[in-house]
């Protein structure tokens, strides 16, 4: 199958499939899309330029809490919520990645995990503003303001997969284009692009904000699916389901991680229905990914072709 | 005046456990540049192993080398069937160590439960030492004498006997350190159990100052990262300084600004990341 063909049949599966699924099971596939916008954002930074972060949920709750708290606390208008959970995600790269990407390989891991946790520490400790421990609960689903409601599950379910679509169509334009090329090149020896004469900084820093920026559209999405948000979106745990998500998928591939993001969430849900060790089986997971295909789904899938 | 002497007893103690956890964390990355996140992990396990034994049994002396033995035994593991396998990359080390934190803390909540337990403290030391005005709770101090033994034994291991010679060796060029017959791999397993023992004691002896309760690991994993962020990775010096610092910015930042506590750790950790990205005394 080429490239195309594939692109236009799954396109038409994501549209039709609100046709044949339960409410329940749309509600997952829009879980699916939302953490697959949040996994392939970590992607631009750790698969492209080779920039692992233990902290990526500092962004993603921070466009959750941002929404959140607007919608309940100061008005409810979707431009100005959504407008205003992006802004607050991509400042808050823009501060952390100017400490963060001081450090490399392991220095970066912890630092941006230490300030991901320092929100982690407002969202837990600041109760009046946050609600602390208990979170943001009642968070309305996206209509103050649109023309129509977003509310009902198909809806938002189109809502969610037209965002993902702009989001898949955007991350491919930036790493296929010079820029991208550039993450990769410094991915594979910073030294040699700055020998070239690249400045390897400032590609590493825009690389990094626009990774917020797209960790904030899915934190936006998900208060609004979830209608909740607690600091669990903030932690170091959230981070690591963002790392191991690319990794499961592929890193440094377009669509890999968002295959990740679809098989933790689908095996979260199927589970920990079954067994109260959910997170024993998450835990074996990262063991086996790591030990036995670092590559992700993807790796293996070329791997076996490559055989074949 | 007596809430200062408190609160800086309590943060020194604290701050000693910190050491104890950060010494191994650096020690192993040092050697073998593995960021290890199982490292909470020996802490809670250490307790919660040596709170069944003393349940058992009734020994506080048996509980500690029981829960010291199996962490110990667990790091060896560990590092022998599982970060081997691995190539010296960061992220995989990471997600390897993330995902045995989630099990073990997992399999600690089905073994030991969800409420939070506290190990018993020694009989010789509930008491409080009267210094004149001053009173002075015997078990912190005694937590800051094991911390303060520990440094010391931990440098004269270090800079005094041929094995810690070796390790230094291997800590500045392992190529070269294998290259003129030091066993790196063997070193390598040695300094790893060693941190997982430290972890372990610490685990031990904060038990009945801090209680163990799953999240304890990444609630003492965290800190620990900060104290060697602070520090530097791979220096002793570096992780005693840190832990101390840690130790009192916390204790000062719950008592004196409860809500804020997080900030009055973090806040200076940003300002040295802003001026020394390697940590006060670490080499990148």
């Amino acid at each position: 199958m080429t490239r195309p063909i594939a692109v236009v049949a799954s396109t038409l599966v994501l549209v039709v499939l609100p046709f044949a699924l339960t409410s329940y099971q749309l509600g997952l596939l829009t879980k699916m899309l939302i953490f697959a916008i949040f996994a392939m954002s970590l992607n631009l930074i750790l698969g492209y330029a080779g920039l692992p972060s233990l902290g990526h949920a500092a962004y993603f709750g921070m466009g959750a809490y941002t929404v959140g708290l607007l919608a309940l606390r100061v008005r409810d208008n979707f431009w100005l919520d959504f407008f205003a959970g992006l802004v607050m995600a991509t400042i808050t790269a823009a501060l952390f990645g100017l400490l963060a990407l001081r450090a490399k390989g392991s220095y970066l891991l912890m630092i941006t995990l230490a300030l991901a946790q320092v929100l982690w520490g407002i969202a837990f400790g600041w109760r009046w503003l946050t609600g602390g421990d208990d979170g943001l609960p009642g968070v309305p689903r996206p209509g103050a303001g649109l023309p129509f409601s977003l509310a009902e599950g198909v809806r938002f379910y189109y809502f969610v997969l037209v965002l993902f679509a702009l989001a898949v169509a955007v991350l491919a334009v930036i790493v296929r284009s010079p820029f991208g090329q550039a993450l990769v090149g410094i991915r594979e020896s910073e030294r040699r692009m700055e020998v070239l004469g690249y400045n390897t900084w400032r590609y590493k820093y825009v690389a990094f904000v626009l990774a917020g920026l797209f960790a904030g559209l899915s934190g936006n999405l998900f208060v609004y699916y979830n209608g909740f948000v607690s600091p669990a979106y903030l932690s170091i745990v959230f981070s690591a389901t963002a790392l191991i998500m690319v990794i499961l998928g592929g890193a440094g591939t377009l669509l890999g991680p968002a295959l990740g993001a679809a098989v933790i969430v689908l095996a979260e849900n199927t589970i920990s229905a079954q067994t109260e060790r959910w997170v024993t089986v998450l835990g074996v997971i990262y063991v086996a990914v790591t030990l036995f295909a670092p590559g992700g789904l993807i790796g293996l899938a070329r791997a076996r072709q490559r055989a074949a | 005046m007596t809430f200062w002497t408190i609160q800086t007893l309590n943060g020194l103690s604290f701050g000693m456990l910190l050491f104890l956890l950060a010494a191994g964390l650096s020690l192993i990355f040092g050697l073998m540049r593995i960021l290890n996140l199982a490292h909470g992990s020996y802490y809670v396990l250490g307790a919660y192993v040596a709170l069944s034994v003393v349940q058992a049994t009734g020994s506080l002396l048996l509980a500690t080398i029981a829960g010291i033995a199996a962490v110990t035994v667990l790091g060896i593991l560990m590092e022998r069937l599982l970060l081997r396998r691995l190539p010296t990359e960061e992220l995989p080390q990471a997600l390897l160590t993330f995902g045995l934190l989630l099990i073990i803390g997992d399999l600690s909540l089905w073994i030991w439960g969800g409420t939070p337990q506290t190990l018993p403290r020694p009989e010789a030391l509930s008491r409080s030492l009267r210094l004149g005005p001053l009173v002075f709770p015997s078990y912190r101090l005694f937590v800051i004498g094991v911390g303060a033994v520990v440094g010391v034994l931990l440098w004269v291991f270090q800079e005094r006997t041929r094995l810690g010679a070796m390790i230094r060796a291997a800590i500045d060029d392992a190529e070269i350190a294998r290259a003129t017959g030091i066993d790196v791999s063997k070193l390598s397993t040695a300094v790893f159990a060693l941190g997982a023992a430290l972890a372990a004691l610490g685990g031990i002896i904060g038990g009945p100052l801090l209680g163990v309760y799953p999240g304890a690991d990444f609630e003492i994993l965290l800190l620990a990262f900060v104290v060697v962020i602070i520090g530097g990775l791979g220096s002793l010096k570096g992780a005693l300084f840190g832990g101390l610092v840690v130790g009192l910015l916390d204790n000062f930042g719950k008592a004196l600004f409860p809500e804020l506590a997080m900030f009055t750790i973090f806040a200076p950790m940003a300002i040295i990341l802003a001026v020394r990205p390697t940590g006060l005394f670490g080499s990148p």
